[in-house]
């Protein structure tokens, strides 16, 4: 059987392998290819950012294919589909029926099976939690190649290791999971201003219980007196009345709106420290309305309107890092962080703070009640890694997190110390993968899967790759 | 009143895109091939994100004896009505291997050219009855010219163009149209590893899809999708055969 050799990545393009893809369109083919290859990993419409969905020596297999919708039940929005299905396609066709994501990462391009590996989350996070709160059922296929159902109450132990479980307990074949009612497609987004890091926490606590939506843009270059301060965006869904006449009678209606596609030629030092000092000021500074009323496109999906942005930053990449901080020490962790990016002078164009609700018992899921910044970072090679790894060391010292969909450099040792359930994981993965079929490269990178510790990668090689990746 | 449609192979991956545009616009679905449980996974995607109304019945094309009581079967389920059929199955053989072995080629023409031909006959009997009508049949454009890397392949297909050229001319006085599809590279399971899918000549499913649900609604007669595929045939078979024989395509 052939199969497509192609140089693979995450979002952020670094790092890039050459793997073997193959993409089934039937139960049947992909079985076939899960036993063709000495390794598989599936894959969905690689937008996690670092080399979870890729894997050099074993075959990636694409599920976007599989996307087929198979049940829904209009009284309580529940959804059963495959894996392959986008959150794109679920608002295709539920949004004009009322119905929504329950929650939902900042791109619309990501798969069910996506999500759930990643237990990806939104703007919403602090009231609801994330994805894998909403899953009610997962079929899965093994190793084996027999096929299991697990949920919250059969087989427990299973379905909370595949919640955040980055695709390696086996491939998830459909998922049942609820949607939420929207009362409309807008909402109405408040804009605040704060002036640093202390009054922006403040601010989150404040509004957390009224507002259901919320993030702010914090200033990543800003230093002192200034550090943290951010703009706050604070939304509701909007109830029809509240929409413009016009609108009223299609409350669930996007307006048509032209994607525009980054380009593979796009000068890639466009986004230099001035520049990113430039627009971080601009954004602080431009005046605008306190208060707007958003369609859920812009709202939730802003950079989705611009295809391939990540080429932005050029053939080398980029990494987004994404520290999550615990209630109690959140603020000094972000003190320190902040201060240790503002010293390196790399700003990020977008950097994101966000607060956070209760956890879930996902073995490898991220956030709990606390705080979580996502920034990206060009990678410029070796001193990108020097960089992360004090930020790593910082995260650390306050019993903080990686997230696993955007990490793409640390190392094993940082990452068992972050997550203490890890053994707890690796037990059940053992039982049901004993030979270790299902990896990709961040799961060897982090040793995530314990027999693979001996062909692990070192640190030293891991930042020859990043080098030669330029 | 909503179009009933019968799709044969519609496993396929041009046959699932098209499924998606015909249930977008109301048509109900008779979903037709041999795995039954995909086929049931297929339907139920349009009855949840069109609303629309998909069965799958179960066909094996390389069962001749089925075709004529399987019609019956979809003309029971459809009322007596079936507006349209798109058949879309189909199977790309290995060129060498259908050099070696006398099973293979068989195969490639059974399935390429005589069961379709032999499913097509009895559609078009009561096509011609009823006054009215469409089929669309999936050819290639490697039917347009045999070449020495997949002539075995074009052959079966160029037999199929030319019976669909024959079965237009039949039914052109009953209103029935018949509508040739020659599509070129489309990235589907059949050609996985075979192309490169972010080759420009490379089409994806849903624009292939796209193409023909226009042309079934402005019934076209012979359609190239992409477009530009009937420029390039053009020019293909253009080149006198005593200068095409020697070329390595």
């Amino acid at each position: 059987m052939t199969v497509n050799q192609q140089s693979l990545g995450g979002w952020g393009n670094c790092p890039r392998e050459a793997c073997s893809v193959s993409q089934p369109d039937s139960r049947a083919a992909l079985r076939h290819k899960l036993h063709a290859g000495h390794t598989v990993i599936a894959r969905g419409l690689g937008r996690s950012y670092g080399d979870s969905a890729i894997s050099p020596n074993g075959l990636v297999l694409r599920q976007t294919r599989l996307n087929r919708m198979l049940s829904f039940d209009a009284g309580t929005g529940i959804l059963e589909c495959e894996a392959g299905v986008s959150f794109a396609e679920i608002i295709a066709a539920f949004l004009p029926r009322g119905w929504f994501l329950p929650t939902s990462p900042g791109t619309k391009f990501v798969t069910v099976g996506g999500a759930i590996a990643s237990d990806v989350h939104g703007k919403n996070h602090h009231r609801v939690g994330s994805f894998g709160n909403f899953v009610r059922e997962i079929e899965l296929l093994l190793a084996s190649g027999e096929t299991v159902r697990c949920s919250p109450e059969s087989r427990p132990d299973l379905f909370w290791a595949t919640i955040g479980g980055m695709g390696l307990t086996g491939i998830i074949l459909t998922a049942t999971f609820e949607l939420t009612r929207v009362p409309s497609a807008y909402c109405s987004v408040r804009y605040e201003k704060t002036r640093d890091l202390d009054h922006t926490l403040d601010r989150f606590v404040e509004t957390d219980n009224d507002c259901e939506y919320s993030v702010a843009w914090i200033d990543c270059l800003a230093s002192g007196r200034s550090l943290g301060r951010s703009v706050l965006m604070l939304g509701n869904g909007s109830q029809p009345d509240e929409l413009p006449l016009a609108n009223r009678t299609s409350p669930y209606a996007l307006p048509e709106r032209r994607t525009k596609t980054v380009p593979t030629w796009f000068p890639s030092r466009t986004l230099n420290p001035w520049t990113i000092r430039a627009f971080n000021e601009f954004y602080y500074r431009v005046p605008r309305r306190k208060s707007a009323l958003v369609d859920f496109e812009k709202y939730f999906y802003p950079l989705d309107s611009l295809k391939h942005w990540n080429r932005m930053y050029g053939p080398r990449g980029f990494i987004q890092y994404q520290a999550w901080f615990p209630r109690s020490t959140s603020r000094r962790g972000l003190v320190e962080l902040l201060e240790r990016i503002v010293d390196s002078g790399r700003g990020s164009f977008l950097a994101v703070l966000k607060s956070c609700g209760a956890a879930n018992p996902g073995l490898l899921s991220c956030l709990d009640h606390g705080h979580t910044l996502a920034l990206d970072f060009a990678n410029t090679g070796s001193d990108l890694r020097e960089l992360t790894c004090e930020l790593d060391r910082i995260v650390l010292e306050h019993g903080g997190r990686l997230y696993l969909a955007k990490d793409a450099l640390t190392d094993a040792g940082t990452f068992a110390a972050m997550y203490p359930r890890l053994p707890e994981f690796q037990r059940i993965q053992q039982a049901v993968d004993p030979t270790g079929r299902f990896v990709s490269s961040q799961a060897r990178r982090l040793q995530i899967i314990p027999v693979l510790c001996a062909d692990s990668i070192a640190d030293s090689a891991r930042s020859e790759r990043l080098v030669a990746a330029g | 009143m909503s179009e009933n449609v019968v799709i044969l192979g519609a496993g396929s991956g041009i046959a699932r895109a098209v499924a998606q545009r015909l249930a977008a616009r109301g048509c109900r679905l008779l979903l037709c091939g041999r795995d039954a449980d995909e086929l049931e996974r297929n339907a139920a995607d349009l009855r949840v994100r069109h609303n629309a109304s998909a069965t799958a019945v179960p066909f094996d094309a390389l069962d001749f004896d089925s075709h004529a009581p399987f019609w019956e079967n979809c003309l029971q389920q459809c009322d007596g009505r079936i507006n349209g059929v798109l058949l879309c199955f189909g199977t790309l053989p290995d060129q060498q291997q259908c050099q070696r072995e006398t099973a293979s080629l068989r195969h490639a023409f059974d399935v390429n050219l005589t069961a379709a031909a032999s499913v097509l006959h009895p559609i078009a009997a009561h096509m011609e009855s009823q006054k009215s009508g469409w089929l669309a049949v999936i050819t290639s454009v490697a039917g347009d010219r045999g070449r020495q890397s997949n002539y075995v392949y074009g052959a079966a297909k160029a037999g199929l163009s030319t019976f669909l050229q024959g079965l237009r001319n039949r039914l052109q006085p009953s209103g029935v149209h018949v509508l040739t599809i020659k599509p070129g590279f489309v990235a589907t399971s059949m050609t996985e590893g075979l192309l490169d899918p972010k080759s420009p000549l490379v089409a994806s499913p849903d624009a292939v899809a796209r193409d023909i649900d226009r042309a079934i609604r402005k019934r076209r007669n012979v359609l190239y999708t992409p477009w530009f595929w009937r420029g390039i045939l053009l020019v293909i078979r253009s080149i006198p055969e005593s200068i095409f024989k020697r070329l390595k395509l």
